[in-house]
């Protein structure tokens, strides 16, 4: 099965049959201006983690057009369970830089309000998000709501008991819900082909899901594609998994080094299929943007920038104390009466 | 008032459940038309369709993912592990993101989720279905962790757990499935305590026997059978493993002098060390011997044949009486 394309390397369109697109200039500058948002964003955080500023920072750069083309397929009221690298994503959901940054300086566990933006907090251990996710799906159909669930994961996740399970049980319960795997070639210093024999999509299409493989490059393919899948899942046909081929061009995260175990002509070949370069090839070749507009997205990635750096420094951080404040619904003596010893312990320093 | 098993008690319980909130959920494996292994959810699903009592694969970790999925969604789900030997697939599932949740989303996500589990020995069951493991749970934080111990109980404390907004592990100890006693379902009865309040179950003054699940009734023998010896002894039902009951344990072994624990589970690193260590901070010098503990041994659970010497009984539990009183 040949991925689906929809833009090739050079910027030129491949229209195909199965996945009709209304390419317009306005959708691919939309694209282009929000795929070079996050990349900027992503790169300012990547600056920030090597400052000091933030303890750990996991890259998106490379999979922008996996994550702007799937998630702005979906309705806003549709609730997404990302992983962890899914920055585009949470951007194009209107996250905040402040909200996305706070997890990663160490402030908190997540920064923003899963219900308001309809995306769920990041989960770091591998595909446990996908059963949540399943059972979401669950409480969608038992509503009868008009929604569908996107559930983010990767290659690596996708070994996981936990990812098989949720494939399974989601076929089985014929739940409305899209999984999406952003095959980037690498867990860590493990590559696909260590991983698993048989293809992703194709072990899917083994538990029932209606599968299909996109150039994750190419955001035009991804969009066409995931909204296509949302169209089928809104009507009811059942449970979804779309495998987007891309690559993760920089290490798994700051504290990686992908030097040791991949080739810079392996880097380079998927450099050369950069979904934002590709893009403007084609933008470009059609005349459909103009110096305003680069201009202007220059201008709004500088400013993206400075936000980042200015939002940063400033993140809250709470008093120790409030950590005993939010493990549980309802107050019990034992978390009450460590709060209280705690806040007695440090006032014994004071004179 | 009706005399019910601790089965039918929960059966009860879970009806009542699923009759007050409409959005709660009961679902496990072979739950439905089978009524699950010990039959606790007997005919819920015929009442109350397939969309509230769920047959779920054989998947665990997946019985509770897909929960707190419900649950991020609204929904009041009650899981039911079959056994305690199987929970340990679903252990990150519980450890890492049912319990922590709300933690990791600043307190924003509540997950108001039940899990049931059979627990123990003394039903003479292959490996892996005797098994006692809420000390792992009680070592986690975000968790509440309670035991029934009778009939009444079983009906009332899961009622209370499935009311809450936190996740809750609910043991019920499979060899008193069977015990029966008066189980009136309704509300403001003199004898239903809250969930996270220990019972004495039979007042004493010499001694203080520390228990709960399966080995209530065993305590209480050992107890009666102490009378011939012209010995007081107390019994405490836990009943809340965490939160702890401190309060009413405290002010026994203040009372008695002495203290006993006795749980099925393996003694080192137990839930026993924890009481034992709680309460000797708090009555130090009250205490007339050190807090002893009874339980299983390190070793995992034996064949069926050897449970009996594994399991703490009656002897066993007068055997550690008689040494906290020969201190």
């Amino acid at each position: 099965m040949n991925p689906v394309q929809l833009l090739d390397i050079d910027g030129e369109l491949r229209p195909h049959p199965d996945w009709p697109l209304d390419v317009t200039p306005g959708l691919c500058r939309d694209f282009y201006r929000r795929m070079r948002l996050a990349r900027q964003f992503d790169q300012e955080a990547q600056t920030l983690q090597r400052q000091g500023e933030l303890g750990l920072w996991v890259q998106s750069l490379g999979q922008e057009a996996a994550q702007v083309g799937s998630v702005t397929a979906m309705r806003s009221t549709d609730y997404v369970f990302p992983s962890y690298r899914e920055h585009a994503a949470a951007l194009c959901r209107g996250i905040t830089p402040a909200e996305l940054l706070i997890q990663w300086r160490g402030n908190r566990h997540s920064g923003w309000d899963p219900d308001r933006y309809r995306f769920h907090i990041y989960t770091l251990v591998l595909a446990a998000q996908l059963p949540h996710a399943t059972g979401y799906a669950m409480g969608v159909q038992r509503d009868g709501a008009d929604e569908v669930v996107l559930a983010y994961f990767g290659d690596g996740a996708s070994s996981e008991g936990d990812a098989n399970e949720a494939f399974n049980w989601a076929a089985a319960a014929d739940v409305p819900l899209l999984f999406f795997c952003q095959n980037n070639q690498w867990a860590i210093s493990t590559p696909v082909r260590t991983q698993m024999r048989a293809p992703l999509h194709q072990r899917a299409r083994g538990f029932g899901l209606d599968a299909h493989v996109v150039d994750g490059n190419d955001v035009l393919a991804v969009h066409a594609v995931t909204s296509g899948v949302a169209q089928r899942l809104r009507a009811g046909m059942g449970p979804a998994f779309i495998e987007a081929l891309t690559y993760r061009i920089a290490g798994h995260s700051t504290s990686d080094d992908p030097g040791r175990y991949r080739t810079d002509s392996e880097l380079d070949s998927w450099r050369a299929r950069d979904p934002i370069g590709r893009l403007k090839r084609l933008l470009d070749k059609q005349g459909w943007a103009d110096k305003a507009f680069h201009t202007e997205v220059d201008e709004e990635c500088r400013t993206l920038a400075a936000t980042a750096r200015s939002v940063c420094r400033d993140l809250p951080l709470s008093d120790f104390s409030a950590v005993f404040d939010t493990v549980m619904a309802e107050p019990t003596s034992l978390l009450a009466g460590q709060r209280r010893q705690y806040l007695e312990f440090v006032d014994s320093f004071e004179d | 008032m009706p005399v019910l098993t601790l089965s039918n008690a929960i059966n009860t319980g879970l009806r009542r459940v699923l009759e007050d909130h409409p959005k709660s959920i009961v679902m496990g494996q072979d739950v439905g038309s089978l009524g699950g292994v010990f039959r606790v959810t007997n005919g819920l699903q015929k009442d109350f369709g397939t969309d509230r009592v769920i047959d779920t694969p054989l998947a665990e970790s997946s019985i509770v993912g897909t929960a707190i999925g419900l649950a991020l969604r609204g929904y009041r789900p009650v899981c039911e592990i079959q056994f305690d030997g199987f929970v340990y697939p679903a252990f990150n599932q519980i450890v890492s993101q049912l319990a922590k949740i709300r933690a990791r989303s600043d307190g924003r996500l509540c997950l108001p989720v039940v899990i049931r589990i059979p627990v123990g020995g003394g039903i003479g069951a292959v490996e892996h279905h005797s098994e006692s493991n809420e000390a792992y749970f009680t070592h986690t934080a975000g968790l509440r962790v309670v035991c029934c111990s009778n009939p009444l109980d079983g009906h009332w404390m899961l009622r209370q757990a499935a009311s809450g907004s936190d996740p809750v592990i609910f043991y019920e100890p499979k060899r008193r499935y069977w015990d029966k006693a008066e189980v009136s379902e309704s509300a403001g009865t003199e004898r239903v305590l809250p969930l996270h309040k220990a019972r004495i179950v039979r007042a004493g003054s010499d001694l203080t026997l520390l228990t709960y699940g399966g080995m209530v009734q065993t305590c209480l023998q050992a107890a009666e059978a102490a009378v011939e010896d012209g010995r007081s002894i107390e019994v405490i039902d836990i009943r809340s493993l965490s939160p702890l009951d401190l309060e009413t344990i405290t002010a026994s072994v203040e009372k008695t002098g002495r203290c006993v624990v006795v749980h099925e589970a393996p003694v080192f690193g137990g839930f026993g060390a924890e009481i034992g260590s709680a309460v000797t901070e708090r009555v130090f010098y009250r205490l007339l011997a050190p807090v002893l503990r009874v339980g299983g041994f390190d070793t995992p659970y034996p064949p069926a044949k050897f449970e009996d010497q594994y399991l703490p009984d009656l002897d066993r539990v007068l055997d550690a009486v008689d040494r906290s009183f020969a201190w």
